[in-house]
């Protein structure tokens, strides 16, 4: 199980603390995080669940740039979703 | 008639709400604050109100208060539809980029909803569900809309006739005015007559390019419409048939906003700047202007706004009119509100350290 962390700046819809999630995709660990916290999905992901432009993924210490969502993922993993500072 | 004494204000930095005493306006209540608010849509008491919020990093969201503000409650914004096609990966598939216009579309708890790029939707519980227009969205005119100030087509103005709900006229920057007579099953074009002087010589009267920075709708003679174009001031009173510009602006026939008389529809109010290459107050002094005869002559008021050094935009949805026409309210750019309460021929300032104002719109006292 992948462990999830999401930016304070989303504390009033995302859990609080890592959560686990579970997929060979970042893609696919944010599905399944998305099916328990549900509000969550249209801060991420926009109308085609494309990631936002201004969203900035992390996998164990890599800044994932390109086509962030099919990036692979280990039971191990460690993923950051953070605001990009691109978007202000 | 209630007095509108509640002024709800959407700045980059959060939604202000002013109340009217007998001192002035005085900041009463802020929500949203540090995010933008692209549109506020409160009812007539001011008790219900939509709060558009198009935050930098994670997009578009609704909120909405049904206590005047003391509590919001986050809603499904506007969403296109997913392209299940193999194109769905394609950058140009439809996401709301933002929220432009919202208006109350007759029957209670109805809303349009005017977004970036260039779409309609429409809720019939208060902005809880919300349905994509497909009928204009899959028009084959949409095709060649295009951006005005955004990448993205805009549709910022909507007008519900008083007379009939399903006859609704919306403007987009740059598609035009649309019209539908059916509660948007189906759409035509309506504007006819104007022109657009940055499209070459031979495409400045296609109406589908046009840029209407602005379109109102008479409420007491619904056939009459006002546009501050981005070339020129158009008038209309023949239910879009047709559109005449008026001559002889005073000050710059350049502007984004417009605003018309609640019960007399040859009266109507522009902020003028500078044109499109440089975006300023003419000779950086503000002014506003009114028509009281349908646009044969205008009034220049500048008494209570700068008159020096000022650089104050007055956006497309930053200038409203009361119920009675004689109270007004405008935001600028770079963060100054102002209030009339002549008509507009004398202002005040109620604060010039404001975030950019994007959207200024009365509601009565709670």
């Amino acid at each position: 199980m992948a462990h999830v962390i999401f930016t304070s700046h989303l504390k009033h819809v995302a859990p609080g603390e890592a959560v686990t999630g579970t997929g060979a995709t970042v893609g696919d660990v944010l599905a399944d995080v998305f099916s328990r916290h549900s509000a969550l999905r249209g801060y991420i992901l926009d109308d085609q669940d494309r990631l936002r432009v201004h969203v900035a993924i992390f996998v164990d210490g890599v800044h994932v740039r390109r086509n962030a969502l099919s990036h692979p993922m280990t039971p191990h993993s460690e993923l950051h979703v953070l605001q990009a500072l691109s978007g202000g | 008639m209630a007095d509108q004494e509640r002024l709800y204000v959407s700045t980059r930095k959060g939604l202000l709400t002013y109340v009217r005493d007998s001192s002035g306006w005085k900041l009463a209540d802020m929500a949203h604050r540090g995010s933008p608010v692209s549109m506020t849509l409160p009812s007539r008491d001011g008790r219900t109100v939509l709060a558009a919020l198009n935050l930098g990093h994670f997009g578009v969201k609704l909120h909405r208060t049904e206590d005047g503000g003391k509590t919001w409650t986050e809603l499904q914004p506007p969403r296109y539809p997913k392209v299940e096609t193999a194109e769905a990966a394609d950058d140009k598939a439809p996401s709301v980029s933002a929220i432009w216009s919202m208006t109350w579309g007759g029957p209670k708890g109805h809303v349009w909803c005017g977004t970036t790029p260039g779409g309609l939707f429409h809720s019939r519980d208060n902005g809880d569900t919300w349905r994509l227009v497909d009928s204009l969205w899959n028009h084959p005119e949409r095709q060649r809309w295009f951006g005005g100030g955004t990448v993205e087509p805009a549709l910022h103005s909507i007008a519900v006739d008083p007379r009939d709900h399903k006859r609704v006229a919306v403007a987009v920057s740059c598609g035009g005015v649309w019209r539908t007579f059916d509660g948007g099953e189906s759409w035509s074009i309506g504007s006819n007559g104007m022109w657009a002087e940055y499209m070459p010589p031979d495409m400045q009267g296609d109406p589908v390019t046009q840029d209407p920075h602005m379109v109102v709708q008479s409420p007491s003679s619904p056939d009459v419409f006002w546009c501050q174009h981005h070339n020129g001031i158009f008038h209309c009173t023949d239910d879009l048939a047709n559109w005449h510009q008026v001559k002889d602006v005073p000050v710059s026939s350049f502007g984004f906003a417009v605003a018309v008389h609640p019960r007399d529809a040859n009266t109507a109010w522009f902020v003028p700047a500078d044109r499109d290459q440089t975006r300023v107050p003419v000779e950086e002094k503000i002014a506003v202007t009114r028509t009281r005869d349908g646009g044969k002559s205008f009034e220049v008021f500048r008494d209570g706004l700068p008159q020096e050094n000022a650089f104050d935009l007055i956006y497309r949805h930053g200038l409203t009119v009361d119920d009675t026409g004689m109270r007004l309210a405008m935001g600028s750019s770079t963060g100054s509100l102002w209030a009339s309460e002549n008509g507009g021929e004398a202002w005040s300032l109620v604060s010039a350290h404001l975030p950019a104002i994007y959207a200024v719109r009365f509601a009565s006292s709670l």
